[in-house]
C-alpha cells in the first residue's frame, strides 16, 4: 500500500475528484501559486495539471471565497474552497453560518449547496493564536453544515472524496501537523462515509473519544495505560456533525467510563456535548464520572514551551483515566 | 436601446402588480395577526426591479434582498405562492420556512435571497462564476441597498468579480435610507457608483424612478457582461416610501421629503408614457389594473385558505 502524508492524501482526493467530475473546482488564497509550494501540501501541482480555470487563486478575501462557494454550488458546481488558517474562518463565517448552512432550509428544500470549505487548522506550528484556534465546536453548533476532522491520511482522502460528493455544505478541517505524518493509503478508489466513527482500538475499562491530531495522543496514552493494566478503547469520531452517537454510547455501555480528548479549549468545547450525550442516554452504565482532557481556556501561545503546554498529550490523558479507574 | 413597446407594457404590468400586491400587504398588516412578523416593502422602488428584469433573459439569475417582492414579481414569480409564503403557509414558495424576507424561487432563477445586508453580493459573484465556468451567455443580477455598499462583502465581491471579469450586474437601489440612517449619514461620497472606480469597472448612475432608463442601463451592462467584459455597478436613485417594516413609523423621514418623492412616483411616469405612445388607451389600462387587482385578491384568498405547515415540518429541509 502507498505511504502518503495527509497533505498528499488530500491532494490525491482533490485530483481524483477533479478528474472524475468537471463540476469540481478549487479556489482560495495560494491554492495555485503558493509561497508554501511543497509536494506534501494539499494543492501542490494542481494548477499545472488543471489550469487556472479550475484552480483559482483568489484575493485575500475570505468572505468572497466562501460566497463564491455558496453561489457556485447553488448553480450545481462543486466548489472546494480553502481557508488558509482556522481563525480566518471568522471572516468567512457569515457566508458559512448564515448562508451555506441556512439557505437550503429557507428555500424549503428547493436549493442545495454542494460545497466544501477546507480549513487548515491546529496548534503546534508556532504562529500564535491568530493563526491557531480550534473552532470546530462553533461550526458543529450550526445546523445545516457537516463538520469533518480526519486523523489519518487514508481517512482524509476517503472523507474528502465523500465531502465533495455530498450535496450538503461540508466544513473539512485538516490539522496541519498531520500534513507531514505518513500513513498507508489504499491505491484503489474508496470512500469513507461521513458520520461514521472508527473504533481504533478495542478495550474494556475506559472509552477514549477523540478526533483529528489528538488521535495520536490517544493511541500513545492507550499503550501506556495497557502497561499499567488498563484496557482503553479509542474512538476516532472523524465527523462531529453528524455525530455517530451509537459508536460512543455502545462503547461507554461496554466500558462504563468515558474520557474525551480534544485540542480545542475547554469551555463550550465539543467534549461537553459528548459528555452530555452520555449523561442523557447512558448515565446508568457509568461506573465513574466522565473526564475532559482539553486545551486550557487560553489563546494558543507562541513560545515553544508555552505552546507545548497548551496542547494536551498522552500524559494528560493517562492522568485523567487514572483518576476514574 | 430604449425599451420596445412590449417591454414598456411588461414593465408597467409588473410595477402595477407589485404596487397592488404591496398595498394589499400594507392593509393586511393593519389587521392584527393577519400577516405574521416583519413585512418589508419596496413601495416606490418598483421601477428598478421592473426595468432591470425586463432587460434579462430567462436563464439569467437574480439574487434579491429583503425587499424582494418587486424583484420576484418582475421575474414572473407566482403571486399566489408569494402571498402564501408571506402568510407562512405550507403552499408558499418555501413552505413557510422563509416568510416574506428571504424567498427563493429557483423556478424563475431567483436564487439565494438573503436578509443579511450585503450578503447577496459575494453569492452573486459565485453564481456568475458558475455561468462563466460553464461558458453560458448569461448574467447574474444582485440587488442591494445603499446600506449594503458599506459592508465588507460589497468590496470583497466587487474586487473579485472585477478581477475575474464575472458577468454580474451589481444593482444598488439607493433609496436614501439604511435603517433609520440617511444616505449622507453613512456615506461621504455623493454617488455610490463612484466606488466602481476602485474596482476598475463602470459605475453608472440612473434615475431609479424611471423604468425606461433603468432598462437601458441594465441592457448595456448585460451586453458588456455577456461579451466577457465583466461586471458593472449600476446605482439607481430611488426612494423608500415605506419603512424598515410596517411597524416603522418613519419618524426620521421628513414628511415633505416623502411627499416630494411621491410626486416622482415611478408608476404615473410609465403610465403616461404608455398612454402617450398609445400602447394602451384609458379603457385598456383600466382593464389591466382591474385584472391585477383580481390577481392580488385571488392571491390573498389562496394564502388565507391554505393550510399551515405541520409543526413537525420545521424539522425537514435542513440537510439534503
Amino acid at each position: 500500500m502507498q505511504q502518503l502524508t495527509m497533505g498528499q492524501a488530500v491532494n490525491q482526493a482533490l485530483r481524483e475528484e477533479m478528474l472524475r467530475d468537471p463540476n469540481v473546482f478549487i479556489a482560495g488564497e495560494g491554492v495555485g501559486v503558493s509561497i508554501h509550494a511543497a509536494p506534501v501540501l494539499p494543492t501542490f501541482g494542481l494548477l499545472e495539471e488543471f489550469g487556472p480555470d479550475r484552480v483559482k487563486d483568489t484575493p485575500v478575501s475570505e468572505a468572497a471565497i466562501a460566497g463564491l462557494a455558496v453561489g457556485a454550488s447553488v448553480m450545481g458546481l462543486r466548489p472546494v474552497v480553502e481557508i488558509m488558517f482556522n481563525p480566518f474562518v471568522t471572516l468567512a463565517s457569515d457566508m458559512i453560518v448564515n448562508h451555506a448552512a441556512k439557505l437550503r432550509y429557507l428555500s424549503g428544500g428547493k436549493s442545495t449547496f454542494p460545497m466544501v470549505v477546507r480549513i487548515k487548522s491546529g496548534a503546534g506550528f508556532k504562529a500564535g493564536c491568530q493563526h491557531s484556534h480550534n473552532l470546530e465546536a462553533w461550526l458543529a453548533h450550526c445546523p445545516g453544515i457537516r463538520v469533518v476532522m480526519p486523523s489519518t491520511p487514508a481517512d482524509a482522502k476517503g472523507l474528502l472524496k465523500s465531502a465533495i460528493r455530498d450535496d450538503n455544505p461540508v466544513v473539512f478541517i485538516e490539522d496541519m501537523l498531520l500534513y507531514f505524518v505518513p500513513g498507508p493509503v489504499p491505491e484503489e478508489e474508496y470512500l469513507v462515509p461521513i458520520g461514521k466513527a472508527d473504533v481504533k482500538r478495542q478495550g474494556s475499562d475506559v472509552t477514549i473519544v477523540t478526533w483529528s491530531k489528538m488521535l495520536g495522543a490517544a493511541m500513545k496514552g492507550a499503550a501506556l495505560l495497557e502497561q499499567k493494566g488498563v484496557s482503553a478503547e479509542v474512538i476516532d469520531l472523524r465527523t462531529l456533525a453528524p455525530l455517530d452517537k451509537d459508536a460512543i454510547l455502545d462503547s461507554v455501555r461496554k466500558t462504563g467510563r468515558l474520557v474525551v480528548l480534544h485540542e480545542a479549549t475547554r469551555t463550550g468545547g465539543f467534549a461537553g456535548e459528548i459528555c452530555a450525550l452520555v449523561a442523557e442516554e447512558a448515565l446508568g452504565s457509568l461506573k465513574a464520572p466522565f473526564r475532559r482532557v482539553t486545551g486550557p481556556d487560553i489563546p494558543v501561545p507562541f513560545s515553544p514551551p508555552l505552546e507545548a503546554f497548551y496542547i494536551p498529550d498522552e500524559h494528560d490523558l493517562v492522568k485523567a483515566v487514572e483518576s476514574i479507574v | 436601446m430604449p425599451p420596445t413597446k412590449e417591454k414598456l407594457l411588461e414593465m408597467l404590468r409588473s410595477m402595477l402588480l407589485t404596487r397592488r400586491f404591496e398595498e394589499k400587504l400594507t392593509e393586511l398588516c393593519q389587521i392584527e395577526g393577519k400577516v405574521p412578523g416583519m413585512m418589508i416593502l419596496c413601495t416606490g422602488q418598483e421601477a428598478v426591479a421592473a426595468g432591470v428584469c425586463a432587460a434579462l433573459e430567462p436563464q439569467d439569475v437574480i439574487v434579491p434582498n429583503h425587499r424582494s417582492h418587486g424583484h420576484l414579481l418582475a421575474r414572473g414569480a407566482d403571486p399566489n405562492a408569494l402571498m402564501a409564503e408571506c402568510f407562512g403557509k405550507r403552499t408558499g414558495f418555501n413552505k413557510g420556512k422563509s416568510g416574506t424576507l428571504h424567498v427563493a424561487v429557483p423556478e424563475v432563477n431567483a436564487l439565494c435571497t438573503t436578509t443579511v445586508v450585503g450578503g447577496g453580493i459575494p453569492i452573486a459573484a459565485g453564481v456568475a462564476f458558475a455561468q462563466k465556468y460553464r461558458k453560458q451567455k448569461n448574467v447574474t443580477v444582485c440587488f442591494f441597498g445603499d446600506g449594503a455598499a458599506d459592508e465588507g462583502s460589497f468590496h470583497e465581491a466587487l474586487n473579485l468579480a472585477a478581477l475575474w471579469d464575472l458577468p454580474v450586474l451589481f444593482v444598488c437601489e439607493n433609496n436614501l435610507y439604511a435603517g433609520a440612517q440617511r444616505y449622507e449619514e453613512h456615506t461621504k461620497i455623493r454617488d455610490m457608483a463612484d466606488r466602481a472606480v476602485a474596482y476598475g469597472i463602470p459605475g453608472i448612475v440612473v434615475d431609479g424612478n424611471d423604468a425606461r432608463v433603468v432598462y437601458a442601463a441594465a441592457e448595456r451592462a448585460r451586453a458588456r457582461a455577456v461579451a466577457g467584459e465583466g461586471p458593472s455597478l449600476i446605482e439607481c436613485k430611488t426612494y423608500r416610501c415605506r419603512g424598515h417594516g410596517e411597524s416603522d413609523h418613519q419618524l426620521y423621514q421628513p414628511p415633505e421629503e416623502i411627499a416630494s418623492w411621491k410626486e416622482r412616483c415611478p408608476l404615473p411616469r410609465l403610465r403616461d408614457e404608455v398612454l402617450a405612445q398609445e400602447l394602451l388607451d384609458e379603457k385598456a389600462l383600466k382593464s389591466m389594473e382591474d385584472e391585477i387587482s383580481r390577481i392580488v385578491e385571488d392571491a390573498v384568498r389562496f394564502a388565507e385558505e391554505s393550510p399551515w405547515p405541520d409543526p413537525e415540518d420545521a424539522l425537514s429541509d435542513v440537510y439534503v
